[in-house]
């Protein structure tokens, strides 16, 4: 795969399609795939990577990369294309700007579930018949491949791309997902035990803003949490309830938009499942004002952003659930 | 620096009595910013005001707190004083401690607390307030009146007079209400009909009227100089443009059993109907509840004999949307439902009637044409009992805690008249007080009892119970004799309490007007903007407000059309300033907050920005527009980069009082 | 807030209103009289869709032990429909409240008209006295503001 978009991109680079490649790079380990922008062949042919641990999405970095000059090639994953409608749908991309060549996804792989197996000094990764074979430092390790997959694509809902210029391989369909699980485990438990899972949780963050830095519905000029005027201004936390506050406002201000790619709990250095917010916030759309998904056209009104005369009222809160 | 007064009233005892004023001012003067903190006896009047100046001017204020009733009621009389006095009127901010803390607590050490609480929210907001500066907004010329009573009708005549058009909406089919069922008035005995029936002719002839008869409001948008109504047109399955009134379909029709609401019942009229010889329109209208074509599809006699083609058993409910600048409501009584009071025997003994009944009984133009008869035998009653007070004035759940003003009077001319047209006849009342505040109304009384020898007793009726032999047997005390009676009567009249028409809540959450327990409208000011509503561009014509008579009512109608005409007069009102406002520097244009807006006040503009590395950035941002925006705030909770703000109730002024209540 | 003297457990609770219907209706309460808890601070917006989750998150941050938002009646909005996007964010901001553990009985939304004098008291009434039965606020509030 890594090969065919490779000469994809040589390709549309030297027909002059585009003048710049968003693709990935590895960084000082193997497992550190990073986005980065190429602007020639020699560049690509040197360091472009796409493996197993590429998972990083890139839509976010078109916000800024679309509005310059001249067109930018992107390669999205299924996932990643719900990312970056929403962000067309909210004028944050200059859709002429972009090239989009849809790849198939993962699922990908978790570097930290690797880790956990004691398995150490990573050098690279081979998936033999759903067996993970690991190149080390120490010689070749073993693991169930399922064991090592990240998270969000365990849960993955979608193998469908919604937008692309033209497409490396087959396209896929939209999955069941058992991605609510976990949300409605949660809801099942009590009160004081939602409180006690959220607070061991949440009390974790340092607020470094990674969840915030990654996630492509986040794309403000500037946060309310780094606004002096919105009243809210504050950086790091400092007591119990501060980071709560951040992390359910950011999750207010993503409730509709967000598509559920799953890059805040990826890149939580803290490895807090922040995603469950979002996924709870699409969980009660869905079941509330009927099914949503967030970047799957262009023209539907963000379920925040409309009302109908006959919406539930806020007391249905109070009546459903465990207390 | 902040250079922050703060005013605290007394409202005389109204505040004063369960709030230390002096430990308000004394705590505020103690919060930053704050320089003087004063407090006064009535902080409204001349003299109040004048300190406010003063001290604007002596201290060279940059911002005012003034403790005292709600904001709704005095925080325009604040704002015009602080502009007098060179201060923006939008730095003043009103804590409301008399609605919200002194009338509704009793205990004086916490209702201080909570006032000095909401004083430093106030003053917490007073420091991030910006002055602002008010645009305007075009008055549309024309005013709607609901309800076609005569306060409706005079509303209407006096604002048609001044040159403005006008709609009145009434739900009946004809315009004319209570007073076209009344025979004759007090204290000068005329007839209501002559007096009324040109009135109703000249406003359907006015050419600045247009009555909309059997019509409803359905919806009202828009605020004040700029509302937008829907009326629903109900369908009378009669075109009204087509129907000459002639009324040969009435005489025509086959279906004659229906109960005559005119005549409150007493006698019956046809399926399709015109309800009185003088109605305005005088249009039928056809009761689909009762006509056989309707129902069955068989019959269509009327159709047949309608030369002008005017009927049209398919007609539909029409809705019409017209702009207004001022809307007058004026949706009038009912008498009360006198279910609940089986000791009276209403629903058991048909010769026990209501005083309306009663006016049509004694009408011309009634069931008996003028002959006072008794409902059950049509003979002639020689012995009739009035009680007053049914439902008034009653600390029971029964009736109503109001005194319905009007009973009194009618009583009294009703008696008068009976005694006058059939001497024959003895004339019993039975009062609790008698009430005649008014005009030559107590020498009207006086005639009553004195002239027309009409026997008021003080006392209450107990049982009234229907006899074999057709005489009703009325139980009673007499309490200043301390006896007590029972007389054999032959009719019984029940003075029933009045209340506000059915209509008029669902209306008022339409017209987002305020309301009493009772129903009746809440005018703006009890003694000082009796015509009114708080909503600005919302009056109030006659009995929707509260108890009255004839005259009072026209008052009251002819006094909401200069109000109304006052406004129509302007070309423009004077806007909120408090709109929304966009920091073009945070915003995503992300389109989040025009999809909210339900004024469509927010468009997008590609703006040429200077960027921090001193490239030059194109980007798509929010503009509000300030004269359409109305300054709801939607746009402000759907920007997630908090670059829409409003102004006068920003984010961060918010979470001030937030925090200065929670500290 | 205590001022009772019998120590029993006084909440703080927030109100926002809406100025058209809501605050109004509390005006109208005070009118006739009718009595409810000093508890109840009130905050006048223009609209109850003007309320930012963020003025309630901190509000319970800095120690309110409730809050409850009032605004018009679904279809009588002031401003046509402000309150309808309200019924939407506050519905979604409980229920994630609820998911993070915060009693679920701290939240309110209520639709007031300005003629309902005597049913903004009895909401008040009744919010206070459910207020109270939880307890402080211990879930939610920031410790730094915690009054010794």
């Amino acid at each position: 795969m890594q090969e065919a978009m490779i000469n994809k991109a040589k390709q549309l680079l030297s027909e002059g399609v585009v003048n710049r490649v968003i693709g990935w790079k590895r960084g000082e380990f193997a497992y550190d795939i990073t986005p980065a922008v190429f602007e020639n062949a020699e560049e690509i042919e040197k360091s472009f990577v796409y493996d197993d641990f590429t998972a990083a999405n890139v839509s976010k970095y078109l916000v800024k990369e679309s509005k310059k000059d001249g067109k930018i090639l992107a390669f999205l994953k299924p996932c990643d294309t719900y990312s970056f409608n929403q962000l067309i749908k909210e004028h944050r991309i200059i859709r002429e700007n972009v090239y989009i060549v849809g790849i198939p996804g993962g699922p990908k792989l978790d570097a930290e579930k690797i880790k956990a197996k004691g398995i150490t000094g990573i050098l690279g990764v081979k998936n033999e018949n759903y067996t993970l074979k690991i190149d080390t430092i120490y010689g070749e390790e073993t693991m169930p491949f399922y064991e090592a997959v990240l998270d969000k694509c365990a849960s993955c809902k979608s193998k469908k791309h919604v937008i692309y210029d033209e497409l490396i391989g087959e396209d896929g369909d939209t999955l069941d997902s058992n991605r609510f699980d976990m949300v409605e485990k949660l809801e099942n438990m009590t009160a004081q035990e939602r409180y006690d899972f959220w607070r061991s949780q949440l009390s974790k963050c340092i607020r470094c803003n990674a969840c915030r830095n990654v996630c492509p519905a986040c794309t403000c000029e500037k946060c309310v949490f780094d606004n002096p005027d919105s009243g809210i201004e504050n950086k790091a936390p400092s007591d119990s309830f501060e980071e709560n506050m951040f992390h359910i406002i950011r999750a207010f201000h993503v409730a509709g938009r967000c598509t559920d790619c799953g890059e805040c709990s990826r890149v939580c250095p803290q490895n807090i499942p922040l995603h469950l917010l979002n996924r709870k916030f699409i969980k009660d759309i869905n079941t509330f004002y009927g099914e949503f998904q967030a970047g799957e056209d262009i023209t539907s009104l963000a379920p925040l952003n409309e009302f109908k005369q006959n919406d539930c009222e806020a007391n249905i809160i109070h009546e459903r659930g465990v207390e | 620096m902040q250079r922050i007064g703060v005013f605290v009233c007394h409202c005389g005892t109204n505040i004063a009595a369960t709030i230390d004023v002096k430990a308000v001012a004394e705590t505020l003067s103690k919060e930053p910013g704050v320089i003087v903190s004063q407090d006064y006896q009535y902080m409204c009047s001349e003299s109040g005001q004048n300190l406010v100046k003063n001290a604007i001017k002596e201290h060279n204020l940059t911002g005012v707190v003034v403790c005292s009733c709600s904001p709704r009621m005095h925080e325009n009389t604040f704002r015009k004083a602080a502009a007098s006095a060179g201060l923006n009127p939008y730095l003043v901010e009103i804590a409301n401690i008399r609605e919200q803390c002194s009338w509704i607590h009793k205990d004086i050490a916490s209702a201080t607390e909570k006032a000095i609480i909401l004083g430093k929210a106030a003053v917490a907001k007073v420091h991030l307030n910006a002055p602002l500066t008010a645009g305007e907004s075009p008055v549309v010329k024309r005013a709607l009146v609901i309800g076609g009573g005569i306060a409706g009708i005079q509303t209407a005549l006096d604002i048609a007079e001044a040159g403005f058009d006008v709609d009145i909406v009434e739900k009946n089919p004809t315009i004319g209400g209570k007073m076209a069922q009344i025979d004759k008035t007090f204290p000068t005995l005329d007839c209501a009909a002559c007096i009324l029936t040109p009135k109703m002719v000249e406003a359907s002839q006015n050419e600045h009227i247009t009555i909309h008869s059997f019509s409803e409001i359905s919806d009202v948008k828009g605020f004040v100089g700029n509302f937008t109504v829907t009326i629903k047109k109900k369908a009378r399955f009669v075109d009204e443009t087509k129907c000459t009134g002639c009324g040969l379909c009435t005489e025509k029709c086959p279906m004659k059993k229906v109960p005559n609401e005119f005549n409150m019942g007493l006698d019956n009229r046809s399926a399709i109907y015109i309800p009185f010889a003088q109605a305005v329109p005088k249009v039928a209208t056809i009761d689909p509840n009762y006509c056989m074509m309707m129902k069955t599809g068989k019959c269509g006699i009327c159709s047949k004999v309608c030369s002008a083609g005017a009927i049209d058993y398919k007609q539909q409910d029409q809705y019409i949307e017209q702009k207004y600048g001022a809307i007058v409501v004026a949706t009038g009584f009912n008498p009360i439902n006198l279910d609940k009071y089986d000791e009276f025997a209403y629903n058991q003994c048909p010769d026990v009637v209501t005083s309306l009944e009663l006016e049509r009984l004694m009408n011309a133009a009634g069931p008996n044409g003028g002959t006072l008869l008794r409902p059950s035998d049509k003979t002639h009653p020689h012995k009739i009992v009035f009680v007053q007070c049914v439902g008034s004035r009653c600390d029971d759940s029964k009736g109503k805690p109001y005194c319905s003003k009007i009973c009194c009077m009618y009583t009294a001319k009703h008696a008068m008249l009976i005694r006058e047209k059939y001497p024959d006849t003895e004339v019993y009342v039975f009062y609790i007080d008698v009430r005649t505040p008014g005009k030559n109304f107590d020498e009207f009384y006086r005639r009553a009892v004195e002239q027309y020898n009409v026997h008021y007793i003080k006392g209450m009726v107990g049982k009234v119970t229907p006899r074999s032999d057709g005489k009703i047997d009325v139980q009673a005390s007499d309490l200043l004799a301390n006896e007590q009676l029972h007389i054999d009567a032959d009719m019984v009249v029940l003075a029933a309490a009045i209340e506000p028409d059915k209509t008029a809540r669902p209306l008022a959450t339409m017209l987002t007007t305020q309301m009493d327990t009772n129903d009746f409208f809440t005018e703006a000011h009890p003694k000082l903007r009796p015509v009114e509503s708080a909503t600005a561009g919302i009056f109030l014509s006659g009995a929707c407000q509260g108890p009255k008579d004839i005259p009072e009512t026209v008052a009251q109608a002819s006094a909401a059309a200069a109000k109304a005409i006052g406004l129509l007069v302007k070309n423009s009102i004077t806007c909120n300033p408090c709109v929304a406002h966009s920091n073009e520097l945070m915003c995503n244009g992300c389109s989040s907050c025009e999809k909210v807006c339900p004024y469509g006040a927010i468009t997008y503009i590609d703006k040429e920005f200077k960027m921090p590395d001193r490239t030059v950035a194109i980007r798509r941002v929010a503009s509000v527009n300030p004269a359409v925006c109305q300054g709801c705030g939607a746009c402000t909770v759907a920007c997630p980069s908090g670059a829409m703000d409003l102004n006068g109730f920003s984010n961060s002024q918010i979470i001030a009082e937030v925090d200065a209540i929670c500290k | 807030m205590q001022v009772n003297e019998n120590k029993e457990f006084q909440p703080l609770i927030v109100a926002f209103c809406c100025n058209w219907c809501s605050y109004a209706g509390a005006d109208l309460a005070g009118t006739n009289r009718l009595n409810y808890p000093d508890n109840i601070k009130i905050i006048r917006v223009p609209c109850s869709c003007r309320v930012n989750p963020m003025f309630i998150l901190r509000a319970f941050q800095r120690g309110a032990d409730g809050v409850i938002l009032c605004g018009c009646h679904p279809g009588d909005c002031h401003y046509t429909s402000g309150n309808y996007f309200t019924r939407r964010r506050m519905t979604l901001l409980f229920s994630m409240l609820d998911f993070l553990g915060i009693e679920r009985n701290r939240t309110r939304v209520e639709w007031v008209s300005a003629a309902e004098g005597a049913k903004f008291a009895a909401t008040m009434n009744e919010f206070t006295e459910a207020v109270k039965k939880l307890g402080p606020n211990r879930r939610l509030e920031d410790l730094r503001c915690r009054k010794q």
